[in-house]
């Protein structure tokens, strides 16, 4: 927030002036306010493994984070960039695979990935869209300085935080959407049902019907799909509703099985369809599989993009941007060991103090070694780990990620965060001024996951 | 409107019926303990058997002691009635269905969750019970409150008040078929001390014991209380009552629909009974078979409605 001589950062300086001029204890307690609000909404989510604390707040700090249009511009290039190099890559790893023949990629990293789908070689979804709905995980280290940390493809989470967020902050202190210029980001859900129903497959008769699946109220993420399919005024449902009936999928209404055109699904490849995938899965839909081939629905995001944001792929994204656009990528990739190849896992064993290494399938922080934070003792442990699976993980350097103010009881502190963008694409790549800020609450702390006591905040994009 | 969206509310709404059903069964227990001298076990006896759940107390107790009866009533989770079971129950189906409920009612209902929650973590004292059961009916009717405040009269308010209705007849029904024979007019004694309490008591447990005074003006009398609770369409928790709302809930959902079910003959006919017949004819018949009959008549409804719009 502040520059070397300790003044506010340009797009800071309006909001500067207005905390300079508030009490601290109406400031502390608005915080609680929004606590309240967040816990009677119900706006929740589930940690894994607590079995009495089943739903939990994502703590939230109301200091706003703040980017100017001028960065904002540079950053949104960059990530249009490499949303169109993802979807031009699945397009081409499940096509012709010019890039393994190219020899940019070596073919068994794609061949002997698990995310990767041989039920959707020689398909192309409709509209040639692989990835609908991308969060491109960002953090700043420096003015203009950004670095993209991993692309979610798969399902990204954590929209409804950024629309919920910006709506708390709107009720809580009104004043200061009149003082910024704020771009807004409420129209998420209208772009997205739009984005979703351009998308219609060619089997679809008349006005295109959108469908949210979840796999229920115990998910994690229930919140957030009940959320947007509300938002969006489409339905909410489960596998258990929905059935393939006459080469079409259709859910039990009332009034009998009515078809669905575009399902935008927040169930894993996995559980989709226990015909083609887990058999034993109960969240899916026997034969969807085959309804999709057929061009009879649309599946949001498309199965098998998990191939693009997998951490062993993410260290070639460089080549991949350049491949397919022609460029040099506008954004920076964090350098990226991959322990599989043994003169990196060399290093990486050497350097363990000074890397964040993570498994090549990983998410949510989990099963992760911060080595600078780690003790001697969990180390020694991980370095076994990786010994016996070096495949399993990759190791990237810790970045000096810039901080932005937090409200604390003794006024502000500095906590390091990160970004995700909301990306959505259909004809044209459609980007949220804004997006989810995840901080991390302990001072010094570099991991921002919610599930590992990471807070948000309101994410402000200035107009110039 | 998904099938699953339909029986989500159905039950949603028939669990903080139930739930405020069995604080209102509870209220009227500690009321009959009041006023009685000697001890009341058999009171809690008949609390429990009305509330469907004596046999689910016997597998977890060995004796039955007011204090354990309130305390299972209240907030055991291994009986489906006990407030809290209902409560938790109608939160998990509200949260299914939260894409069809207004902000203002699923917030009551979340905040209803969360107060009781905490309200009935441990124990309650027997000084708090007052308290409890009167936090429990407030937010339930916050809830209701909010209901029908907000929402529109579409298929989704239709539902939920079939929900809410088939649920609070099979309460009053069951009220009815435990105490029946307080109601006789051959085993009563009437005017004895021990019918007022009886009688006040059933009326307490469907929050009619003010009411009655103003409809029948008159001192308790049998006929006239189960008058009150099976054929008085003006009363809100009289079988009649409820049938007219059933039934005219299904009504609407037909017309929209253009279609109509089993459910809706079934309906039709349990609320033409009930229109057409008089309290002596309902005596004449036999109370006991009438309200056993009612029952099962109550429950073939829930089926159908299910069966009708394809809850599963």
């Amino acid at each position: 927030m502040m520059n070397a001589d300790n003044s506010p950062r340009q797009p800071y300086t309006t909001y500067n002036d207005w905390y300079a001029a508030q009490d601290r204890a109406r400031l502390i307690a608005k915080s609680k306010d929004a606590e309240n609000i967040f816990r009677k909404t119900g706006i929740t989510f589930a940690v894994y493994g607590h079995a009495d604390s089943a739903e939990k707040l994502i703590p939230f700090d109301l200091i706003p984070r703040i980017i100017s249009g001028r960065e904002w511009r540079k950053l949104a290039q960059g990530i249009e960039q490499r949303v169109i190099a993802l979807n031009a890559f699945l397009d081409d790893i499940y096509h012709k695979q010019e890039i393994i023949k190219a020899g940019r990629i070596p073919r068994e990293l794609i061949e002997r990935n698990v995310a990767f789908l041989p039920q959707m070689i020689g398909f192309r979804p409709p509209g040639g869209v692989y990835t609908h709905i991308v969060g491109t995980d960002i953090v700043r280290t420096g003015e203009d300085q950004f670095y993209v940390l991993e692309d979610n493809a798969r399902t990204p989470s954590g929209v409804s935080y950024m629309l919920e967020n910006r709506e708390t902050m709107m009720q809580m202190f009104p004043e200061l959407f009149h003082q910024n210029r704020v771009r807004p980001v409420e129209n998420y859900p209208y772009l997205l049902r739009q984005s979703l129903a351009s998308l219609a497959p060619p089997g679809c008769e008349g006005k295109p019907r959108v469908a949210v699946l979840t796999p229920g109220i115990y998910n994690s993420a229930y919140y957030e799909h009940s959320f947007l399919a509300d938002m969006m005024g489409v339905e909410l449902v489960e596998g258990s509703d929905l059935r393939v009936i006459d080469g079409k999928v259709k859910m039990r209404t009332t009034r009998g099985y009515e078809a669905i055109d575009v399902l935008y699904r927040r169930v894993d490849d996995d559980y989709l369809d226990p015909l083609t995938f887990k058999p034993e899965s109960a969240l899916g839909i026997p034969g969807i599989m085959d309804v999709y081939r057929a061009g009879n629905i649309t599946i949001a995001n498309a199965p098998g993009t998990g191939i693009c944001d997998d951490k062993a792929i993410y260290s070639y994204m460089p080549e991949i941007v350049e491949f397919y656009t022609g460029r040099k990528p506008l954004l920076e990739n964090v350098p990226t060991w991959r322990c599989a190849e043994p003169d990196s896992l060399k290093y990486v064993l050497e350097n363990l103090a000074d890397l964040v290494v993570k498994e090549v399938h990983g998410s949510g922080g989990y099963g992760m070694l911060v080595g600078p934070t780690a003790s001697k003792k969990e180390r020694t442990a991980f370095a076994e780990k990786l010994k016996t699976r070096p495949n399993n993980y990759i190791a990237q350097p810790t970045l000096s990620l810039s901080t932005v103010p937090i409200l604390v009881n003794k006024g502000i502190a500095p906590r390091h965060v990160d970004l995700r963008p909301y990306v959505l694409v259909s004809d044209k790549v459609q980007i949220i001024p804004g997006g989810l800020t995840r901080v991390a609450l302990k001072a010094g702390s570099l991991v921002v996951n919610s599930s590992q006591g990471g807070g948000t905040k309101d994410t402000w994009v200035l107009e110039d | 409107m998904l099938g699953r969206t339909a029986n989500g509310l159905y039950w949603m709404f028939r669990y903080i019926e139930r739930a405020e059903n069995s604080a209102r069964l509870i209220d009227a227990g500690l009321r009959m303990s009041l006023t009685r001298s000697e001890a009341t076990e058999d009171d809690w006896d008949g609390v429990l058997q009305s509330s469907g759940v004596r046999d689910i107390y016997d597998d977890t107790h060995e004796k039955l002691t007011s204090a354990d009866a309130i305390d299972f009533l209240l907030r055991e989770r291994s009986n489906p009635s006990s407030v809290m079971s209902c409560i938790d129950a109608g939160r998990n189906n509200a949260r299914m269905v939260r894409t069809a409920l207004t902000r203002e009612t699923w917030e009551a209902t979340n905040e209803c969750w969360l107060d009781l929650k905490t309200l009935l973590a441990r124990r309650v004292k027997a000084a708090d019970l007052p308290e409890v059961i009167d936090a429990i009916k407030r937010k339930t009717g916050l809830i209701r409150g909010a209901f029908h405040g907000t929402m529109l009269r579409n298929e989704i308010f239709n539902f939920s008040r079939i929900g809410t209705f088939i649920e609070r007849a099979d309460n009053t029904a069951r009220i009815l078929d435990v105490k029946y024979y307080v109601l006789l007019p051959a085993v009563s004694q009437v005017g004895s001390s021990i019918d007022n309490v009886q009688w006040e008591s059933i009326l307490r447990s469907v929050s009619a014991h003010r009411s009655y005074g103003w409809v029948y003006e008159a001192e308790y009398k049998a006929s006239n209380i189960a008058d009150f609770l099976i054929l008085n369409g003006r009363m809100p928790r009289s079988l009649a009552y409820c049938y007219e709302k059933i039934s005219s809930n299904l009504g609407y959902l037909a017309r929209e629909y253009g279609e109509a079910h089993n459910a809706h003959a079934t309906a039709e006919e349990t609320l033409a009974s009930l229109r057409s017949h008089s309290i002596k004819d309902v005596m004449d018949q036999g109370l006991h078979e009438y309200i056993e009959n009612f029952i099962s008549h109550n429950n073939r409804l829930g089926q159908e409605i299910s069966d009708g719009y394809r809850f599963y």
